[in-house]
């Protein structure tokens, strides 16, 4: 047998190890009175926002070249960025409200800092190393970053050295999104080889693969506490994966959505899962939704 | 990165990874499922999606034409 067949068989028999210990897990089917919202319409992945951790600000990627920071209380225009690219898939906000980060042309993550004391804004940091653009990328803390991208890989930087760890290697598919674990140094990711991914950041190691979807996964977001996770894929379905489970707890889909799911966001009491292109505050008293329309709308 | 390796390299790849996560614990459904259904069940309560927000503590309500500060 040649060592490629050999590999093959080898792997196929670790697979059936992992399904038949997960079998042995699944004595209990869950029925959670979960609601699913699904906001229709704003289906376009391009379109890049995020909430600041004030759950006041918001900043938003215009399809004119701009990063604009709105103050969702007056809706006011707090700062407005002007970018090298027009081309932009995600913008993100420091836990701090200090940095922007947004990615830009060459695969670089840029970051901006806001609280410059002069009154405008400029690039502060920017970081290289991906060979395919940056899909998604969320601050660790105002000098490290987590960025995923479509060279399948993602990696963790810090920003003021210039500096990544060696990256998270694993997927065979752009990695669209990724998302933290609320108070712990893990993350998930989500990918085009429609598998989601745990990864270890200090470690440096993936820990857990979860399989199910049927096609790209786009939008993946944390529970509330860091037990589970919900996915958002191209096959139309949201998904929910339990991590001490190993395995997927509930599909959620709608004969009215045979469209992908771009997004997806939990409510702060991990009751309501939002789709679509979307973000929710951290007190979660709103959601915002950004669209090709290019209307930003605030919900509540 | 994934496009840059050979088919036995990415397999290799794929088996190291399945040997260290064949390894991993697991637990019940049973047990796991209902942690996550009691935390749901506690939070909807403060949950503001949910429960909706009184019209006096709401910052996004529409503003009036007249406001006094």
């Amino acid at each position: 047998m040649s060592e490629l067949d050999q590999l093959r068989q080898e792997a196929e028999q670790l697979k059936n190890q992992i399904r038949d210990a997960r079998k042995a897990c699944a004595e209990a089917t869950l029925s959670l009175r979960l609601h699913t919202t699904l906001t229709q319409g704003h289906l376009a992945k391009i379109y890049a926002m995020h909430w600041g951790t004030d759950s006041r600000l918001l900043v938003s990627a215009s399809q004119d070249g701009k990063l604009i920071i709105w103050d969702s209380y007056t809706t006011n225009k707090v700062h407005s960025i002007p970018l090298y690219s027009f081309w932009v898939m995600t913008c993100e906000y420091a836990p701090s409200g200090n940095y922007l980060a947004c990615d830009g042309l060459d695969n670089i993550c840029s970051t901006y800092s806001l609280k410059t004391g002069e009154g405008n804004v400029h690039v502060s940091h920017e970081l290289a190393g991906h060979t395919g653009y940056l899909s998604c990328f969320q601050f660790l803390d105002d000098n490290q970053i987590v960025t995923s991208s479509a060279d399948t890989t993602c990696a963790c930087g810090a920003l003021k050295r210039a500096s990544r760890q060696p990256p998270f290697t694993g997927h065979t598919g752009d990695v669209m999104s990724l998302s933290l674990a609320p108070n712990t140094r893990l993350f998930v990711s989500g990918a085009c080889d429609a598998s989601a991914k745990l990864w270890d950041v200090p470690k440096g190691m993936c820990r857990q693969t979860f399989t199910g979807h049927e096609s790209d996964i786009n939008g993946i977001c944390f529970f509330p506490k860091n037990n589970a996770f919900a996915t958002g894929s191209d096959d139309a379905t949201c998904r929910l994966f339990d991590l001490r489970a190993d395995q997927e707890l509930m599909t959620y889909s709608h004969d009215n959505i045979i469209c992908r799911i771009t997004s997806v966001s939990f409510s702060k009491s991990g009751c309501l899962l939002l789709t679509g292109c979307l973000g929710v505050t951290d007190d979660g008293m709103v959601v915002a939704t950004g669209s090709w329309d290019s209307f930003l709308k605030i919900w509540n | 990165m994934a496009q840059d390796l050979s088919e036995k390299e990415l397999l290799r790849m794929e088996v190291e990874q399945l040997k260290k996560e064949v390894m991993n614990p697991r637990d019940l459904i049973s047990k796991t499922g209902k942690e996550i259904k009691d935390y749901v069940e506690a939070q909807a309560g403060t949950d503001p999606l949910l429960k909706g927000i009184p019209e006096d503590k709401n910052p996004f309500k529409e503003k009036g034409a007249c406001v006094t500060s």
